[in-house]
């Protein structure tokens, strides 16, 4: 391999093919009806957010899926596991803070937001689930410009 | 004489004791006009020149300079040489004088008549005298347009001075920083190279002199003047970078370093840089380079996260394919082309075989890179990848996505492209592999995975495209999949897929088509897969041949289902005319298709429709009576007559014409009619018969210009009064589209004028009486004869706009007056449009825009407060369709009126205007600028609007506003976030989607990492 290859923790792994777009139903354009938040909808919130060391997306890699989407509106909870894709991969926490920022972002504050690592796919798994799960140690590292840096890279759309 | 003397002399004085600078151009005039020549000049400026004081020695050679800018083209041969030896000399002089000897010695060379020898002195005493990069600016401007008009008029000369002159000039552009400057430089640099000057010794020195630039940087100055672009440095310098094989052993080191960069902008340029210099180069140049190149490359493509630089690597690699392809073959020496593929397939082939794994695009696109670079390349390329590809496919049976992206990888490598297309008398390289390939799509189209079936359907119409790679068995398996396809498959991809590819085989195998699927298709086209057969006739039906066999099988649907023998809905029968629509537009001009639709296609239709308006009464009315079928009828008609040959075309519109007026029914098939049919006489019962007119509309108002529609005038007395008395809305709306299809196209003159008079003021009448039950349709007929003299500049356009102008303050026709700008701004589908070449003038919206806009400002001023919003909707209907750029143009006079319009409660309004906002602000006008505050305040308002689509359209406009410039918006974003958190939480989820785009790029806003 060559020794920008060497960089990257994983060079080539495994890519997953994209689900494609939401079908807009009738139902999404009457206006009388209201659309309950969704396991798709919060996945598609998700999805599209880029990896850090990839040029691909968390949903190419198979880091996020939608079924490892939960949320109910009525309770305001939403809960995401992430898999990150070696058991080893350095980059599981900040993987877990864009997903947690693009969640605050874009979901009512009223929302309950847990975001952790699918059981038994990393090896320190509970250091980085206490890490995301602690408010005022996610607020501390968005204070933090350079993290902050490479999160809103995560969530920046590719420009075309 | 003397007092000429003593002027010019008074003159001299004045420039330079005087210091009055505009002296010098009398003084030029003087000598152009002849009254004193040059030497009275000198010899006026005599004291001057010889001062001991420096300040006077400049204004002396400033004023003889600025003489001689002026009149260097009417010296002798003996007064340039003598000038020159005197401006030599003065380049030794005090520094402060020196800008004017270059702007003297700059005129001089532009002489014609400049001695031999001389072109040669002035450059050595240039470069021995003169430090060029201690002046300023404008001084060594002078000096290189002085080096270029002197490379223009005296090449050989200057050759003369052999490697004294790149030195010279590598010496004088060393340390250059001005862009203006640079582009001159790398002028003379090109120059240098590609007139063949002498770079010996100083090849390495002239390289790095300008290579020192590479990768160009530059950001052009806000307000900036001069107008030049990174782009344009850029490509001025690969000119000079890439002109010589010689400067290879420097440059491709360079660009290998310079991948290395971290700057996208740097690697990109390094990769075209190398794709530049492949055509000058040649495998000698090359060949210690290449793996490093290679490995450069390669890296860029496996890991880069943006297309340019990806699509950059791959031309690079192929430039790179392509100039070792073209390096001539010793007996001794090995194939340099085949050992560098050697290195490609080994580098990236085995990652094919991963077909999961990421890496396998990035090495798919680079081997089909190589692949397309040449025909040897793809023979080396397509013999080592395709049997081992073809061989994973059949037997990776177990994992679909797998199979169906070694599929797609092979469809790259089948792909043909204009360079390795084999030459005459070689073979497709694909011809080897012709039996597997097609056993591999076979297979896949046997598949039940529709990616895997779509997939096989573009690999066959690629190598449907290639001659000889299907033989005429295999084609006929092909149809036969196909059809099969069609008929069983219900997934709507695939059979778009499938419909799409067999649309592309058609063209070049029509015979199988013919004998093998329309046959097909026609025994089920009454059975439940029958829309699919419609759409899947239309799509073959690109020959002649096909033509014939395929529309009367649509026909003959049309026509069971009038007979009522088959239950077909609206809109299976709209979708059947679509198709015919189709096979209509495909034919292109194709002179048998149209004569099949004027002899059979076009009187079959006329005569079904007209049968079913005299059948149907009240208890049974036949589906060829519904609005919607019929309005899917009339694009059939008026595409085929839009493309009927002159001859062709006039007898057409006789036939309907006679038709229509007189009930002529001669040209119909079947002759099962009453005698005495009236279509344009208008009963109230009998709207099934007067909406026929909607048919005349398609055949009389699509037809070339040429033709003369005949009976024009009886025509269209009959057609206004259709449209002016009848009550049935489709039918009066249709006779006024027609009638003002009609008169846009009549040649202008007297008798246009009084048809268009006497209907204009029929119309008013009707109008003016309010009790009038006949009023709308004055009003439709009205906004359509405007739209018919507007587009063509009709000088009683204006009339008929004022008209609709003053409706928009009538209580009952104002809202509808509005909409009806809508109408005359856009392009109607069916009429008035170019492809029924109709008489459009370019820049008609700008026209009526300019001459009407302030109407609207002012009725909008004088307007009570409640119908304000009738003059915001059609300002915002007319703004709405104006071209970006007028819109640019307009907006500041506009602004507020938009602003205000977003206030108004009408949503109607606020959605149009919002609409005609939206791409606006993508790039918004100075004028928008100052209005910001008005139009957050508005905009953020809408957020909250009780309707879904004003609240996602004012969204959009949001999410628009975040790509202003930074410090124009940044003051915004706290209220911004603000105010689309409550939209995240909206019932809708469409609204809500909109709102977190747009949300998540304002965080991104002025946030590190960001924007």
């Amino acid at each position: 391999m060559t020794a920008a290859a060497a960089r990257l923790e994983n060079a080539n792994p495994l890519i997953f093919q994209r689900a494609g777009e939401r079908a807009l139903t009738a139902v999404e354009e009457d206006e009388t009806v209201a659309d309950p938040i969704d396991d798709r909808e919060i996945f598609d919130l998700i999805r599209s957010i880029n990896d850090p060391e990839h040029p691909l997306s968390l949903e190419e890699l198979n880091v996020v899926e939608q079924v490892r989407v939960n949320v109910d509106d009525q309770e305001s909870t939403v809960s995401v596991e992430f898999t990150p894709t070696i058991p080893h991969c350095s980059m599981a926490t900040l993987i877990g803070l864009s997903i947690k920022v693009k969640l605050l972002r874009s979901l009512p504050d009223r929302f309950k937001i847990d975001v952790h690592i699918t059981p038994g796919t990393h090896a320190s798994e509970d250091a980085v689930n206490k890490q995301l799960a602690d408010k005022e140690r996610v607020a501390a590292a968005l204070e933090n410009s350079q993290l902050l840096e490479v999160v809103n890279q995560c969530l920046s759309t590719k420009p075309v | 004489m003397a007092a000429e003397s003593a002027q010019l002399a008074g003159l001299v004085e004045e420039f330079v004791a005087g210091q009055v600078d505009s002296k010098a151009a009398d003084v030029a005039a003087g000598v152009k006009a002849g009254n004193f020549n040059i030497l009275e000049l000198v010899e006026a400026l005599g004291i001057s020149l010889t001062s001991s004081q420096s300040q006077t020695r400049g204004r002396g050679v400033q004023l003889l300079s600025e003489v001689l800018q002026e009149c260097y083209s009417g010296l002798s041969e003996r007064e340039v040489e003598v000038l020159i030896a005197f401006y030599e000399n003065r380049l030794k002089d005090h520094y402060a004088i020196t800008p004017h000897v270059l702007r003297g010695l700059k005129a001089l060379a532009k002489s014609t008549v400049l001695p031999p020898g001389s072109a040669v002195s002035i450059l050595r005493s240039l470069f021995q005298d003169v430090n060029v990069q201690s002046l300023m600016l404008a001084e060594r401007s002078c000096v290189y347009n002085m080096l270029i008009s002197l490379m223009g008029s005296r090449e050989d000369e200057l050759k003369g001075l052999g490697p004294d002159f790149v030195f010279g000039f590598v010496q004088a552009v060393d340390g250059e920083r001005d862009p203006r400057n640079l582009l001159l430089a790398f002028q003379i640099a090109r120059n240098i190279i590609h007139r063949g000057y002498d770079l010996s010794q100083f090849t390495e020195e002239f390289f790095e002199v300008t290579s020192c630039y590479f990768p160009i940087d530059f950001t052009p100055p806000p307000n900036d003047a001069h107008g030049i672009t990174q782009e344009e440095l850029i490509l001025a310098l690969r000119g000079v970078l890439t002109g010589t094989p010689r400067f290879a052993e420097f440059l491709l080191p360079l660009i290998i370093e310079k991948l290395d960069s971290d700057v996208q902008n740097a690697k990109v340029d390094s990769l075209q840089t190398l794709a530049a210099c492949s055509p000058a180069y040649g495998h000698k140049e090359l060949a210690e380079f290449l793996p490093g190149l290679w490995s450069s490359i390669r890296r860029e493509v496996f890991q880069t996260a943006s297309e340019r630089v990806e699509s950059a690597g791959l031309a690079a690699l192929a430039a790179l394919t392509s100039c070792l392809s073209r390096s001539v073959l010793t007996s001794d020496s090995e194939d340099a082309l085949q050992t560098f593929l050697d290195q490609v397939l080994k580098d990236c082939q085995h990652h094919l075989y991963e077909p999961d794994l990421k890496l396998v695009w990035p090495s798919a696109k680079l081997l089909q890179a190589a692949c397309g670079a040449s025909y040897r390349s793809s023979l080396i390329v397509t013999a080592a990848v395709l049997p081992t590809l073809l061989d994973q496919y059949s037997s990776r049976t177990q994992v679909v996505c797998q199979r169906r992206t070694l599929l797609e990888v092979l469809h790259g490598f089948i792909q043909p492209t204009p360079s390795s297309r084999p030459a005459e008398g070689e073979e497709s390289v694909l011809l080897p592999f012709q039996v597997s390939l097609c056993s591999a799509v076979f297979s896949a189209l046997a598949e039940s995975s529709a990616g895997l079936q779509i997939t096989a359907t573009k690999v066959l119409a690629t190598m449907g495209q290639q001659p000889g790679l299907l033989a005429e068995s295999e084609v006929e398996k092909v149809v036969d999949h196909m059809t099969r396809l069609v008929l069983e498959e219900e997934d709507a991809q695939v059979s778009l897929a499938v419909v799409e590819c067999a649309g592309s085989l058609s063209r070049l195998h029509p015979a199988a088509f013919t004998s093998r699927m329309v046959p097909r298709l026609k025994e089920e086209i009454f059975s439940a897969v029958r829309q699919r057969c419609v759409a899947a006739l239309a799509a073959v039906s690109t020959q002649p041949v096909l033509v014939r066999e395929s529309a009367p099988v649509l026909l003959q649907v049309l026509s069971s289902v009038h007979s009522g023998s088959s239950s077909f809905s609206v809109e299976e029968v709209t979708s059947v005319c679509h198709s015919l629509q189709r096979i209509a537009e495909q034919a292109g001009g194709v002179e048998e298709i149209g004569r099949f639709f004027h002899d059979a296609v076009i009187p079959q239709l006329l005569a079904l429709t007209l049968q079913a308006a005299l059948q149907s009464n009240s208890d049974h009315s036949s589906a060829l009576t519904q609005e919607a079928v019929l309005s899917a009828v009339v694009p059939v008609i008026s595409t085929a007559c839009a493309a009927l040959q002159t001859d062709l075309a006039a007898k057409m519109a006789a036939q309907v014409v006679s038709l229509f007026l007189d009930g002529d029914v001669s040209f119909l098939p079947d002759n099962a009619y009453p005698s005495q049919i009236q279509l344009l006489k208008s009963q109230s019962e009998s709207w099934t018969q007067s909406q026929l007119v909607c048919l005349l509309m398609g055949c009389v108002c699509s037809l070339p210009r040429s033709v003369d529609v005949p009976d024009v005038d009886r025509l269209l007395g009959q057609l206004e009064e259709l449209s002016c008395s009848c009550s049935h809305a489709f039918s009066y709306t249709s006779a006024a589209k027609c009638f003002a299809g009609l008169i846009n196209k009549r040649a202008a003159g007297q008798a246009l004028d009084a048809v268009v008079e006497k209907t204009l003021e029929r119309i008013r009448t009707t109008l003016d009486c309010e009790s009038s039950a006949h009023r709308i349709q004055a009003f439709t007929l009205l906004v359509w004869v405007a739209k018919a003299l507007l587009l063509r500049y009709h000088p009683l356009s204006a009339v008929s706009t004022d008209k609709i102008f003053s409706l928009l303050s009538d209580p009952q026709l104002g809202s509808q007056a509005a909409d009806s700008f809508s109408l005359l701004m856009s392009d109607s589908p069916d009429v008035l449009n170019r492809s029924c070449h109709a008489d459009v003038r370019i820049m008609y919206r700008q026209r009526f825009f300019a001459e009407n806009s302030a109407k609207l400002v002012q009725g909008f001023n004088c307007a009570e407060q409640e119908s304000k919003s009738v003059y915001l909707k059609a300002l915002s209907h007319i703004v709405n369709n104006l071209p970006r750029q007028v819109q640019l143009s307009e907006l500041p006079a506009l602004l507020p009126l938009l602003l205000e319009a977003l206030s108004c409660p009408d949503q109607a309004v606020q959605l149009s205007t919002l609409s005609c906002l939206q791409p606006v602000l993508l790039d918004p006008p100075p004028a928008l600028t100052t209005q910001l505050e008005a139009l957050f305040s508005r905009l953020l308002a809408l957020t909250s609007s009780p309707a879904m689509k004003v609240k996602m359209a004012a969204l959009r406009c949001v999410h628009a506003l975040s790509r202003l410039p930074e410090h124009m918006v940044l003051p915004f974003r706290a209220r911004v976030l603000r105010a689309l958190a409550p939209p995240l939480d909206d019932k809708k989820r469409l609204v809500r989607k909109e709102a977190v785009s747009a949300r998540g790029e304002w965080f991104l806003l002025g946030s590190p990492g960001g924007r």
